[in-house]
């Protein structure tokens, strides 16, 4: 086992496999989520921003941490592309999160938009970490054109459902060789340790702890989740006993050495 | 113990015997064998160091029966996983691993094999590749043959039923340049469905052109992937040059063409070194190039006219199913071809495992078919109720005799071991519960 397991995006280690994200709850509740979660890197909505002078979520978020814009409510790569260059520009540094969304109902990813912006960002010298519906397809075309990780939902956002895409997310750990961030639709700890157990590289998450009855404590309960699972898949899992009698007739009596 | 691959011909010049000694005993007068030559494409591609990386420091031993089967449990078997399966610990687990390897074939292939025949249309050769019959210093009798030639032996071939063909020369741009080994393909499309090539690489443009010309898929053994022995064995001509070798494949792939095939010789050095770099090439290539079809051969070292004495070393029958049965856990989705290389009874047993592809009605000489399918027939009206050993033997012999007789045919790469022509291999392959399959790919 590597001694120092570390997280690598863009070029940069991270310890923690916990990306957290910061809407839905109250500021002064940020700073607990973040220490409880062990979180190093936090997402943040450009567009959203609050553009009162009081309540700036910067001061709520602690120094040690990244911070990873998201380009929520971008409408096709253009526009994502904007907000991506105006986030820069107001110190958010390198990294972003691209989020492209056509649909205000299931807020599901367009894959489509979310590559064209992934290669205009990744040229410009941004570490993309894309948003996407896991199609292997678009993972590998996002892989071609620059894309720091890929980050598969799980089920829709903000609906607490869980690994509904297992399979098709274990397709792209298998064959990407990015990280693959699970990101969305992720409700309890013990799915977030699943998909670590699966060989994802890290969990994104957020509606699940904001809507927790008591925040800190879930964000400590996802911390251990994802180390366990984690430590699950490092350790590499053990057969699963199956039912039923080895065949009659063996395969290779025929064998003359 | 080590094969003793030197032979010297008393047919060659002193000047030529001091040439080839030179050659075989000093280093220093043979070419930088990990250099492209001036002619030679060379890829930007990192595919050779991440295999050759893979291939550090493995302790063989060291993988233990837990490693085994809980490479045999993975859904999705990764790169250490497989090489327990590879390691001596797996041996024994040999049953195991055919039943989840049967599984496997079974989900991807159901219970299908594939027919095809080799064609040698050329043994002419600029190597020196001490194990090859075809070598350049070894004393047999040489063939080019004319178009009329081929059309002939292809006429007599897809007579006997079969649609897909594999046309082979010998490693000589020289005697059987592009332009031939194209005009070939395109006699082999009128009479067959399916065309592939196992001849020396060649540049992109050329593959280009031989797809163009009807071929479909290359194959290209890369014999040994470890750098190292590849030197000592490969001493004269362009196959010296390892990288161009091993990115065949890719340019190939690159040409358009629909599939490629790779394989070592197996025997010629740490065989489970050759069989773990043999699949992680076709597998690094697959992630990069999905489209494309793959699939592994795995010959093993066998006897050449002038050396009866070649042998695979350690690689048994067991070793050998136990790389395939690896390659199918590890690879489910690619075809496994088993040569006439190997016996009837291995043939016979591997197909039920993880084959998916056999050569019947096979010569590996040059413009010989007519006269070995004869044999078969001859072979047939006797009706003889002889073992199969002794019906192989009495094959053997008949066509040995026919071919002798004919002057014109030009002599054999190596020595095969299953000699069933198509339409008994057809019967055999049915009556083991296989459907076999002439052609599954219409050019459109």
């Amino acid at each position: 086992m590597n001694k120092e397991d570390k997280l690598v995006l863009g070029g940069r280690e991270f310890n923690s496999r916990f990306i957290l994200g910061s809407g839905k709850y109250n500021l002064e509740l940020i700073k607990a989520a973040v220490e409880n979660a062990g979180a190093e890197i936090i997402t943040l909505a450009v567009r959203r921003a609050n553009t009162k002078d009081s309540e700036n979520i910067m001061d709520y978020v602690p120094e040690n941490v990244t911070l990873l814009p998201n380009t929520s409510g971008a409408r096709d790569a253009s526009e994502a592309v904007r907000i991506a260059h105006l986030s820069r520009e107001l110190g958010g540094g390198d990294f972003v999160k691209v989020e492209i969304m056509k649909d205000s109902k299931y807020l599901l990813p367009d894959n489509n938009e979310t590559i064209k912006a992934t290669e205009i960002l990744a040229k410009e010298g941004f570490v993309v970490l894309p948003y996407m519906y896991p199609d292997l397809y678009a993972a590998r075309e996002l892989e071609n054109v620059g894309a720091a990780a890929v980050m598969p939902l799980a089920s829709p956002i903000g609906s607490n459902r869980g690994l509904a895409t297992k399979d098709f997310i274990q397709i792209l750990i298998d064959e990407i060789d990015l990280p693959i961030i699970v990101d969305a639709g992720i409700g309890k700890p013990s799915e977030a340790c699943a998909a670590m157990e699966m060989g994802a590289s890290a969990i994104m998450c957020n509606t699940a702890i904001a809507t927790a009855k008591d925040i800190p404590m879930m964000a400590t309960a996802f911390k251990m989740a994802i180390e366990a699972g984690r430590s699950a898949y490092l350790a590499g899992l053990g057969r699963v006993l199956t039912r039923g009698s080895e065949s009659m007739d063996p395969l290779t009596g025929f064998l003359r050495d | 113990m080590e094969n003793e691959f030197l032979v010297d011909s008393d047919k060659l010049s002193e000047a030529a015997l001091k040439r080839k000694h030179e050659i075989e005993n000093n280093k220093s007068v043979r070419i930088d064998h990990m250099k492209f030559l001036p002619n030679m494409d060379q890829l930007e591609s990192d595919i050779q160091d991440k295999v050759l990386e893979n291939l550090k420091d493995i302790d063989w031993d060291s993988y233990t029966d837990a490693d085994v089967y809980r490479a045999l449990a993975a859904k999705t078997p990764s790169i250490e996983d497989f090489k327990a399966l590879l390691s001596p610990a797996a041996k024994k687990h040999i049953e195991k691993m055919a039943a989840r390897a049967k599984i496997e074939t079974a989900k991807h292939f159901g219970n299908t094999v594939y027919l095809f025949t080799p064609l040698y249309i050329a043994n002419y050769c600029d190597n020196y590749c001490v194990y090859c019959g075809f070598n350049c210093y070894n004393d047999i009798k040489r063939k080019k043959m004319s178009f009329e030639e081929i059309r002939h032996e292809m006429e007599v071939i897809s007579k006997s039923g079969i649609e897909e063909i594999l046309i082979l020369t010998g490693e000589s741009p020289i005697y059987s340049d592009v332009k031939y080994i194209g005009e070939a393909c395109k006699l082999a499309r009128k009479y067959f469905k399916n065309v592939g090539l196992e001849i020396y690489p060649v540049n992109v443009n050329d593959y280009k052109y031989l797809h163009e010309c009807g071929a479909d898929y290359v194959t290209v053994f890369q014999e040994t992937y470890n750098p190292d022995k590849y030197e000592t064995l490969h001493l004269l001509g362009n196959k010296r040059i390892f990288p161009y070798r091993f990115q065949a494949q890719e340019r190939a792939i690159l040409g358009g063409m629909r599939g490629v095939a790779f394989s070592a010789l197996l025997g010629l050095t740490n065989f489970r070194e050759d069989a773990l770099a043999s699949a992680l090439h076709l597998y690094f290539l697959a992630r990069k190039y999905p489209h494309v079809e793959y699939s592994l051969s795995c010959p093993r070292l066998r006897p050449i006219v002038n050396n009866d004495k070649i042998n695979p070393l350690d690689v048994h029958e067991t070793e050998l199913c136990q790389i395939l049965c690896a390659y199918r856990i590890f690879l489910p989705y690619v075809g496994i071809t088993v040569s006439s290389r190997e016996e009837k009874h291995f043939r016979d047993g591997i197909a039920k495992i993880c084959a998916t592809k056999i050569s019947a009605g096979v010569s590996t000489g040059i413009g010989d078919h007519e006269e070995k399918y004869e044999a078969y027939k001859e072979e047939e009206e006797k009706e003889s109720k002889a073992s199969d050993f002794d019906k192989k033997e009495s094959i053997k012999a008949l066509q040995q005799e026919a071919v002798s007789e004919n002057e014109e045919c030009g002599d054999e790469q190596f020595d095969i071991s299953d000699r069933r022509s198509f339409d008994q291999m057809y019967d055999d392959m049915a009556g083991e519960g296989l459907q076999p399959v002439l052609n599954d790919y219409i050019y459109v």
